[in-house]
């Protein structure tokens, strides 16, 4: 028991250390993956927009003061808004665009889900009269002039 | 069971159809992000979207609505933008010719860094009335397609003539003529 607690510490401890280490020592090229040129509106490792180069030069600025990733992000987004972050905040309005996909995945296999339990259960036609499991019931009874031709039918056939 | 379980999920899909259709409308209200350049292409002279932006440099705000009653030079512009770097010095020589004849100057700095917008402004020695618009929210209003654009405004808020990337010195006078003259 004590060994899979401190298993479970080291894998979370393993997982915490490199976060913690993007959020105090960001690199430029992790920055520019989730920042966005405000007037071509691509990421900023794929733009050479002159507004997009100025930025990278302020985020190398600001990464050689010792700024935190949140830091140098919030400075960006009080010049141009939150258009610049690559992913919405989750916040206000923009919380939506996180939950309504989420929400329609969730719609959607409950809709599944209902479904598949409607059709996977037994129809009453299907179902016998007595629920003994023998044959099914028969059905409406024929009339007698039809009933009469069906005999002559069958009997061709034996 | 069934029955409700039905109603239950037509309810949902009619407020999620419901809720699309508030987001349009409300999209729509919003206006086109073209619908000054667009009416202007018509032959139109759209009112000129009001802003309340920051002052550059300085503090408060300046609002479109306080220049009422003269003709307003709108230039859009960015410190990082190349050829706002060419037209400056003659916006200023023309500004200074017509500042004391109702025509106002007014510069939006968009899409920028505001220490950026400031040392361009010392740089090319800037003395007409600037404002500051990092997020871009008058770029829409207004249909800037790029930068730098020039928007020329009469003394009732209308648009009368737009001068897309870099003014030249007729562009100036025929804007300027036909704001005062509107």
């Amino acid at each position: 028991m004590r060994v899979v607690a401190l298993a479970a510490l080291a894998a979370a401890l393993g997982l915490a250390t490199p976060a913690f280490a993007s959020e105090e020592r960001p690199t430029p090229a992790e920055l520019e993956s989730e920042l966005v040129c405000p007037v071509c509106e691509s990421t900023l490792d794929t733009s050479n927009a002159p507004v997009a180069i100025r930025m990278k030069e302020i985020i190398r600025e600001r990464i050689a003061q010792g700024r935190t990733k949140t830091e140098i992000k919030d400075e960006l987004v009080a010049q141009f808004g939150t258009g610049v972050l690559a992913t919405p905040p989750k916040e206000g309005l923009d919380l939506l665009a996180w939950v309504l996909p989420l929400a329609g995945l969730a719609v959607g296999a409950a809709a599944v889900g209902v479904l598949a339990w409607r059709w996977s259960r037994p129809r009453k036609d299907d179902d016998d009269d007595d629920g003994d499991g023998g044959a099914p019931a028969a059905g409406p009874e024929l009339d007698a002039e039809l009933e009469h031709r069906l005999d002559r039918e069958l009997a061709r056939f034996e | 069971m069934s029955g409700r379980l039905r109603l239950g999920a037509q309810a949902v899909a009619v407020a999620a159809v419901l809720a699309l259709l508030a987001l349009l409308v409300w999209k729509v209200a919003q206006g086109s992000d073209n619908e000054v350049t667009g009416s202007l292409a018509e032959g139109g002279t759209p009112e000129a979207p009001v802003f309340e932006l920051a002052r550059l440099p300085g503090e408060g705000e300046l609002s479109l609505d306080e220049l009422r009653g003269k003709a307003v030079v709108l230039n859009f512009w960015a410190s990082w933008c190349g050829p706002c770097k060419e037209e400056t010095p003659l916006l200023e020589r023309t500004w200074k010719r017509w500042q004391t004849r109702d025509v106002v100057f007014v510069g939006v700095n968009v899409k920028d860094f505001r220490g950026d917008a400031l040392d361009f402004m010392r740089e090319y020695g800037v003395t007409y009335p600037n404002v500051y618009d990092g997020k871009g929210w008058t770029v829409g209003r207004y249909g800037v397609t790029g930068f730098p654009e020039t928007y020329f405004v009469d003394a009732q808020g209308r648009v009368v003539y737009r001068v897309a990337g870099p003014v030249e010195a007729e562009d100036l006078e025929v804007g300027i003529d036909r704001a005062l003259s509107a």
